[in-house]
């Protein structure tokens, strides 16, 4: 019985808002990772991008063309993330 | 067995009583009309509007703004239910029925599917039975005035007995399909049909 | 599987006080309190009896050189379902659940470096005042200017603190402006922010500047753009959109 996700971050409007989630999803700090638009090629970093807010869903669009980069739906038992949006998503190995 | 936290004296949101039976299982009834939206909001002129029928039919159809006024609308008042907890109820609104747009076009004899396409890019899906009969409109006033961008003006699709997630905002016209296509919330984890009296919010409910 | 390492603790709020009319600064003493980078938040989580939850976000407003607290300062928003609780039913003594801190894009500390921009919109000034705590209590002196933008001298948050931050003389300007109402005999700006002010402001400090705009979105889109038209390079502009998005018509 959460609020949905975007609910939750409807105070925060951007990238940032994602942070909690995509730090559960990946084990790391993800807004500070750069990321390219697939769709106009602007790059920044994720906590950059716009997140409209609510939604049943967080989105989160390019700044410079509005296209939908990610999107991440929080369920009872699972989380879905699209991120077609995005030439990749970058993640940092560990040290060895 | 562990305990919950509970916060002292935290009781959410106002819930409005409602009368027994018209609120589905998991939600909540509200005295507001609260704003969802996946993007910016659309600002289509009018001039520039359009609605179209397309996909498995005979013949698509096109109507303008002013053409699409001069079909037979109607009133009509229902209780509506996001798939995010909230229900209002007793909406009143003021559009075209899904069924008087078929007089105008023969869906094809397998367009068993529609995907709803709107400004903005947003789609949703829904079998083609759940637009007919007085379940579907495309509805352009709200609560007596012109229905206001935010809540998806100039028109959006307006199907009740579903998830308001398929009661699309800004929405430009319906393609009638064979298979069924999963829309922009129903490809990333919520349901392909989305009754809210079988609680049907995800995939796999 | 879903990466456990940001876990739900419960706070105790150990001091509330006001700011102002509006905003409540929320004092919370950590049990598993870990060094935070300012700019960073906490999610802060509320629990009904029946199990209704609710979830925000909110911005540290305190220096992380001081351990095993945080401070969180909230504005309170009409019909707010959860800045509502924190106003008008926490009290010293109450538990909070919170998970954090969290953030990687929107901070800075003075390793980084500077000149240091930051440009607040309202309650927007909130993560960058952890920014200049931090920067004072380390004893810091790069250059750093602050520009805040608020309706009426009585919005402005940490007023006191600002002004002997000011006079305390290791290089940090702040530049008020307001936007309906200003102090007797101000000379100051009376006016949103906008290309010209932020030329005049951002120019002195060079080049290599870096620059934290948080607020509003329009008044943070407007000063990015603002200041990419002034020189500043869009890499060293960093954003956090803040305040109600469209709420219920």
């Amino acid at each position: 019985m959460v609020a949905p996700l975007n609910e939750a971050h409807e105070l925060m409007l951007d990238g940032n808002a994602a942070a909690g989630i995509l730090y559960e999803i990946f084990g790391e700090e993800m807004t500070a990772s750069p990321i390219e638009c697939g769709g106009c090629g602007r790059e920044g970093e994720l906590g950059s991008l716009l997140a409209f807010a609510p939604a049943p869903g967080l989105v989160l669009r390019c700044p410079a063309c509005e296209q939908v980069i990610l999107r991440i739906v929080q369920t009872p038992d699972h989380v879905y993330l699209d991120a077609r949006g995005a030439v990749h998503l970058r993640l940092a190995r560990q040290a060895a | 067995m562990s305990e919950r936290f509970v916060s002292r004296g935290f009781v959410g949101k106002r819930q409005v009583a409602a009368p027994g039976g018209r609120v589905p299982p998991g939600q909540h009834a509200v005295d507001d009309f609260p704003v969802l939206s996946a993007g910016p909001t659309p600002r289509t002129t009018l001039e520039k509007w359009t609605f179209s029928l397309e996909g498995e039919l005979d013949t698509p159809v096109r109507w303008s703004w002013e053409e699409f006024q001069g079909l037979p609308a109607q009133d009509f008042t229902v209780d509506i239910h996001c798939v995010t907890k909230w229900t209002k109820l007793d909406t009143r609104w003021w559009g075209v029925s899904v069924d008087s747009l078929l007089e105008h076009v023969q869906p094809g004899p397998n367009a068993g599917f529609v995907t709803a396409y709107c400004d903005g890019g947003y789609t949703t899906n829904l079998p083609l039975p759940d637009l007919l009969n007085g379940q579907g409109f495309i509805a352009y006033g709200y609560d007596g005035r012109p229905l206001a961008p935010e809540h998806g003006g100039p028109a959006r699709l307006v199907v009740p007995h579903l998830y308001f997630w398929k009661s699309a905002k800004w929405v430009r016209g319906l393609r009638f399909m064979e298979k069924d296509k999963r829309g922009f919330w129903e490809s990333a984890g919520y349901h392909r049909r989305g009754d809210p009296w079988k609680e049907e919010r995800y995939a796999g409910d | 599987m879903l990466n456990r390492a940001l876990e739900w603790q419960i706070a105790s709020v150990s001091a509330i006080q006001a700011e102002t009319a509006r905003t409540k600064t929320f004092t919370l003493s950590l049990p598993a309190w870990v060094r935070h980078l300012p700019g960073q938040h906490y999610d802060l989580r509320l629990t009904a009896e029946d199990g209704y939850q609710a979830q925000r976000s909110y911005s540290i407003a305190s220096e992380p050189e001081r351990p095993g607290q945080v401070d969180l300062t909230v504005e309170r928003l009409p019909d707010g379902e959860v800045s509502g609780y924190l106003h008008d039913v926490l009290v010293p003594g109450d538990r909070l659940e919170v998970r954090g801190p969290i953030g990687g894009y929107f901070v800075w500390e003075v390793s980084r470096g500077g000149p240091l921009l930051l440009v607040a919109g309202g309650s927007g000034v909130v993560p960058l005042m952890s920014m200049l705590r931090h920067r004072m209590a380390v004893g810091s002196s790069v250059p750093a200017r602050l520009l805040y933008s608020s309706r009426t001298p009585e919005d402005v948050i940490y007023a006191d603190e600002l002004k002997s931050l000011q006079e305390g003389g290791d290089g940090l300007e702040v530049i008020h402006t307001f936007t309906r109402s200003q102090p007797a005999g101000w000379t100051g700006y009376t006016r949103r922010i906008d290309a010209a002010m932020l030329k005049e402001i951002s120019t002195p400090l060079g080049g290599k500047t870096q620059v934290f705009i948080c607020g509003p979105t329009l008044l943070v889109e407007g000063a990015a753009d603002g200041l990419v038209a002034a020189g500043l390079a869009p890499g060293s502009i960093k954003t956090e959109r803040f305040g109600p998005s469209g709420g219920s018509a």
